[in-house]
């Protein structure tokens, strides 16, 4: 077990491999997001209180878990890089900041959008949700900076791994000290609640949505970090050895 | 005498001479500690310029003014807790010295809260009555700040040690505290807003004296972590 | 048409959607972007190097 998990962990390997994972989890999530987008424009019923608005919590709900799972997967993985010095788990930890980022971005302007019609404002200061998003944005920025201004990689890999570490930690707290605040404040709470009251034929297209947004996150992140792998070994000898190879691909 | 307790007083030396060292250099250089005191008054003075004078305004914003300008002048004054040691050297020599490096991190930010913290809270009284708040507000004012204070201190900490030796660091510094500040400027400023209200506060209090001890016990080996990573 | 107009919150719904599939878009193919100038980046050095040597 072990070996094998080092063997996938070695550069020269996941290099080779990961198109291949990449492509394993790239085309189910597509057919997921297809089938979900469609039925959740046109198949799904109309929600009786919202109407056809609640329709974007099927690109909202999939991106605002996919910026905390994001967040998560950095954490977890700058931990492992500490910890056992591993690689690939820095690779992975840098490659997982952008797009979680992009995804936070997505969550908050689609959350904002819905808001207009719904709140009749196109930001709700007082909403706990898109507060703690609008935090972890800005998480997100931090660790990107931090990361840009070292210089040296492997002292990047371990400082924004601490960040992460400590952040985690905070964002929970973070998020229940926003939701505290905003009970003060008679905060809105009116974000469609995917409880078990939901029609099955509203749920099942956000269900395949979740998914399919998260298979295609873990393809881009896979690929994100072979990139990230190449580019950290361009000075080693394997990488050498594939450009000259004849059958040289990218 | 078992060896942990041989060990005991030469560990908290290390944190006493610290902070000590600390204190007595911050002595020596009064601007260190009176520039954030003067920053806090100024971003207070600023306020009531910017949206009016009239007193159920400033008894509305006094507490949440008060906190955020605590929360930058504890920020500016974040800089210089390891920059000195990291220039002239003695950064180093702490950290190839026995002493356990949180203990000596701790040590540091135990004198960084008593020059900033500390001073911050003992001035706020003033600038609260010129906010027309109650005197009984203004001691909640002052607890909440003491634990936050502290919590700011301990937070900061880190901050500064993962940014120390690295150009342009005072802006990438703010981007990564302000975050992680959030929570304490939440639960400060929103407490001393309800005990100016007259309704019930004390879960704020207990929720920053709560992060105040989590931060302490936590944030230490953070700090060391990253003053190692930073040194390398 | 109906069914395209969402009650009224037809351009809410379809901007949403549309930004949804731009950040993919705009993930996907910075991707493959990086990628590739990385690959050739280095294939030049590598090639530079193969040649003086």
């Amino acid at each position: 077990m072990w070996k094998w998990f080092h063997q996938l962990a070695s550069p020269p390997h996941f290099y080779r491999i990961a198109p291949i994972f990449s492509a394993v989890l790239l085309l189910p999530g597509l057919a997921l997001i297809a089938y979900g987008v469609y039925a959740g424009l046109f198949l799904a019923p109309m929600d009786y209180q919202q109407g056809d608005a609640f329709r974007i919590i099927y690109v909202h709900v999939p991106s605002a878990y996919l910026s905390m799972m994001a967040y998560m997967i950095m954490a977890v993985a700058g931990g492992i890089g500490l910890i056992w010095r591993m690689k690939l788990a820095h690779a992975v930890a840098a490659s997982a900041a952008p797009l979680g980022a992009w995804f936070t971005f997505l969550a908050l302007a689609t959350g904002s959008i819905w808001g207009r019609p719904m709140w009749g404002t196109w930001w709700e200061w007082a909403d706990p949700r898109m507060m703690s998003e609008l935090i972890l944005l800005f998480f997100y920025f931090g660790y990107m900076a931090l990361r840009a201004a070292i210089d040296d990689t492997a002292k990047a890999d371990k400082a924004s791994a601490v960040l992460a570490l400590v952040g985690v930690v905070n964002v929970i707290i973070v998020h229940y000290s926003v939701e505290w605040w905003s009970s003060l404040h008679q905060g809105q709470t009116i974000m469609a609640k995917d409880g078990p009251a939901m029609d099955p034929g509203m749920l099942y297209p956000l269900l395949a949505n979740i998914f399919g947004f998260t298979l295609l996150f873990g393809s881009l992140l896979l690929r994100r970090t072979r990139t990230e792998v190449l580019f950290r070994e361009r000075r080693t000898r394997w990488v050498k050895e594939m450009i000259l190879a004849p059958e040289g691909q990218s | 005498m078992t060896d942990s307790e041989r060990h005991m007083p030469s560990m908290m030396s290390g944190l006493t001479a610290v902070a000590r060292r600390d204190l007595l250099l911050a002595w020596k250089r009064p601007g260190d500690v009176l520039n954030p005191l003067f920053f806090f008054a100024m971003v207070c003075t600023l306020f009531p310029l910017a949206v009016g004078p009239s007193a159920e305004q400033l008894t509305f914003s006094g507490p949440g003014v008060l906190w955020v300008a605590a929360l930058l002048a504890m920020l500016i004054s974040l800089n210089s807790l390891f920059i000195s040691d990291f220039d002239d050297g003695s950064l180093e020599q702490l950290l190839v010295s026995p002493q356990p490096l949180p203990l000596v991190g701790l040590g540091k930010t135990i004198s960084h809260w008593l020059t900033s913290g500390l001073p911050l809270v003992l001035v706020s009284p003033i600038v609260a009555i010129t906010y027309r708040m109650q005197s009984d507000v203004v001691l909640v004012l002052m607890l909440t700040l003491t634990l936050g204070t502290i919590s700011l201190s301990l937070l900061g900490s880190i901050g500064a040690a993962l940014t120390v030796g690295l150009h342009r660091g005072t802006a990438l510094l703010s981007l990564l505290i302000l975050p992680l500040s959030m929570p304490v400027l939440i639960i400060g400023a929103n407490t001393v807003s309800l005990a100016a209200g007259n309704e019930t506060y004390s879960a704020g209090i207990w929720a920053l004296a709560a992060y105040a001890v989590g931060t302490l016990s936590l944030a230490p080996y953070a700090t060391a972590a990253a003053l190692r990573i930073s040194n390398e | 048409m109906e069914s395209l107009a969402m009650g009224g919150y037809g351009t809410y719904v379809w901007t949403c959607f549309g930004l949804a599939a731009a950040v993919l878009i705009i993930n996907e193919w910075r991707v493959r972007a990086r990628q590739s100038t990385v690959y050739k980046e280095i294939e030049v050095r590598i090639k530079a190097l193969e040649e003086s040597a």
